[in-house]
């Protein structure tokens, strides 16, 4: 009937009989599902390892968007027309998408946002404000991003709330024991990244719900980093609130969500006021929605819930073991390889990491690493990466940071050797 | 190869590594402090003036070798002009990086700051280039504010 048939049928039925190995992926056949990757840059091939700042798009994400576009676009939940209809079972069947792709209980436990950013400060402005009293604590750690900072301290000046630190050792990890130390019958809630932007830790955050909610803390996971790398289970992990972004897991951006548990929800007060967010309006009283409509006021990003679906869809077929293996082993080689050229010092070498590696060159700024390397096609991040403290922690202005995603090769890492034998010809002569 | 030596000419490199008039802040002297948000790059620029003529300009701090070499080579360039004449620098110089205005008479009043004019294909180098001349700018205002690139 029409050719945007919800996707996930699709997806099940290619299930584990299309599932890539890891081997399949250091191949690079998968590269092939990427058009972007074929351009040059500088008139190079584009080598791109900045995919923790934003992941390419795969082809099937491209055309479930254009997809929407030609054949469904609509308004969600208005309206009694055909396309309207399937613009909302589009729309509804990717939070069901999202639900499966994370493991949450139900549906309606996943709000669209537009993207982590907001899925926190969400969260700051509707449960922190409602809930939170002078005194009490919001625990963070040293290496959370800007995002999980900021919408603490704008509640701790409106709400003179106490922000506290857990702070990390020169790896770029936090000790469970110092985190223990810090929760008190202050602490309020506790918010921490699954892995860390700028140096690529994985914390240990099952750990970390556990204790918390020894002592009844609700806990917020940042997983911008860690949807689309490794298996996510909100359940699994027990965490009360986690947050994430579409275009760091191959969906487009300004799309992203916050799975919340659901009783938390229903006592939650609304976020923004707007259409589609209430039951009944009159000029003397408004009676809210449910979960999770409560929570999107206004006309959604519908087609950017398309492409995140679209991108779980994409992640499923390639198989999670498939991918954190191909990872692990671009992670291992880069280590070695980039360690290697002299003068290099890793920033951030925690014994669980994810494929971020991000690094100083002795005698070279990062950012003039990043235009030599630019100039060779080659993307990377210099930077703070959103994460100031981190820089500050170690000391550094800033980093030299590379991603890695699942069209990486080990010969991309070559090219970045390569690269950075070049920085040292010109500066560290 | 080539490209990148348009951009990081040996004369860049060379302030860039040891960069001239770069000190802390004597007694008597205006001090700004300037800063990228984009890249973190920080440097304060010290000014003394005396009777309308830049007296003495030093700056410290740090950044990438284009920061640190234009804040060098701007201490170098101002010392002994006027106001009026470093204002007039500054708009070349700013003309020159971005790419506006007449390449040729901007080059002729700009002399060994010239070499900058590979800024222009990089756009988002455009900023470490200009930090140390809105800084010096902050320093004659006496601005409390810090002075940004944005």
């Amino acid at each position: 009937m029409y050719q945007g048939e919800p996707t996930l049928k699709q997806a099940d039925q290619s299930g584990p009989r299309g599932c890539n190995t890891a081997a399949a992926l250091a191949g690079g056949r998968i590269r092939e599902q990427f058009p972007i990757l074929a351009i040059t840059v500088h008139g190079k091939p584009l080598i791109y390892m900045d995919s923790a700042a934003t992941t390419q798009k795969p082809q099937r994400v491209i055309d479930a968007v254009t997809r929407h576009f030609t054949h469904r676009c609509s308004n969600v939940h208005r309206g009694v027309h055909k396309l309207s209809q399937l613009a909302t079972e589009s729309y509804e069947s990717a939070r069901e998408t999202v639900r499966r792709g994370i493991g949450a209980a139900e549906s309606q436990e996943i709000i669209f946002t537009r993207g982590t950013t907001e899925a926190i400060n969400l969260v700051a402005q509707t449960y922190g404000r409602q809930r939170f009293a002078p005194g009490d604590e919001v625990l963070i750690t040293a290496m959370e991003h800007h995002s999980n900072i900021v919408p603490w301290q704008m509640l701790r000046d409106e709400k003179k709330i106490v922000l506290k630190v857990v702070p990390i050792n020169d790896r770029g990890e936090i000790d469970l024991n110092d985190y223990e130390a810090l929760l008190t019958d202050r602490t309020r809630m506790v918010a921490v990244a699954l892995i860390s932007n700028a140096l690529g830790t994985v914390n240990p955050v099952k750990e970390m719900v556990k204790l918390a909610h020894a002592r009844n803390i609700p806990v917020l996971v940042d997983g911008a980093q860690a949807v689309g790398h490794d298996v996510v289970d909100v359940q699994d992990l027990d965490c009360d609130f986690f947050a994430l972004s579409g275009h760091k897991m191959y969906a487009p951006s300004g799309i992203g969500a916050l799975y919340g548990r659901a009783d938390l929800l229903n006592e939650m007060p609304p976020y923004q006021g707007g259409g589609d967010m209430i039951a009944t309006v009159t000029f003397d009283k408004t009676v809210y929605n449910g979960i999770p409509h409560r929570f999107e006021a206004g006309t959604p990003n519908i087609v950017g819930a398309i492409g995140m679906a679209a991108a779980f869809d994409f992640l499923q077929e390639t198989c999670f073991e498939a991918i954190t293996a191909h990872e692990h082993d671009l992670l291992q080689y880069a280590t070695e390889q980039v360690s290697a050229v002299p003068g290099v010092r890793l920033i951030g070498t925690a014994r669980k990491k994810a494929a971020v590696l991000s690094f100083m060159l002795e005698g070279a700024h990062p950012h003039d690493v990043g235009t030599i390397l630019d100039l060779d096609g080659i993307a990377v991040r210099a930077g703070h990466h959103c994460a100031q403290p981190v820089m500050d922690r170690f000391g550094v202005p800033a980093t030299v940071r590379a991603s890695f995603a699942v069209y990486n090769l080990r010969s991309d890492i070559d090219e970045l050797v390569q690269g950075l034998h070049k920085v040292r010809e010109v500066f560290c002569k | 190869m080539s490209e990148f030596r348009e951009l990081y000419q040996e004369v860049i490199l060379d302030h860039g590594k040891n960069p001239r008039n770069f000190r802390e802040a004597l007694a008597g002297e205006h001090t700004a402090f300037g800063h990228n948000p984009l890249c973190g790059d920080k440097l304060e620029v010290h000014v003394e003036m005396n009777n309308g003529v830049i007296e003495n300009v030093a700056f410290n701090g740090e950044g990438c070798a284009i920061s640190t070499a234009s804040a060098s080579m701007m201490t170098q360039t101002l010392k002994g002009k006027t106001l009026e004449e470093a204002e007039t620098m500054f708009r070349s110089f700013h003309n020159l990086i971005t790419g506006n205005g007449d390449t040729e008479t901007e080059l002729g009043g700009l002399g060994k700051l010239a070499v900058f004019s590979g800024v222009r294909e990089f756009p988002v180098r455009v900023k470490c280039a200009t930090l140390a001349w809105h800084t010096f700018k902050a320093a004659l205002d006496r601005s409390e504010e810090p002075a940004s690139t944005e």
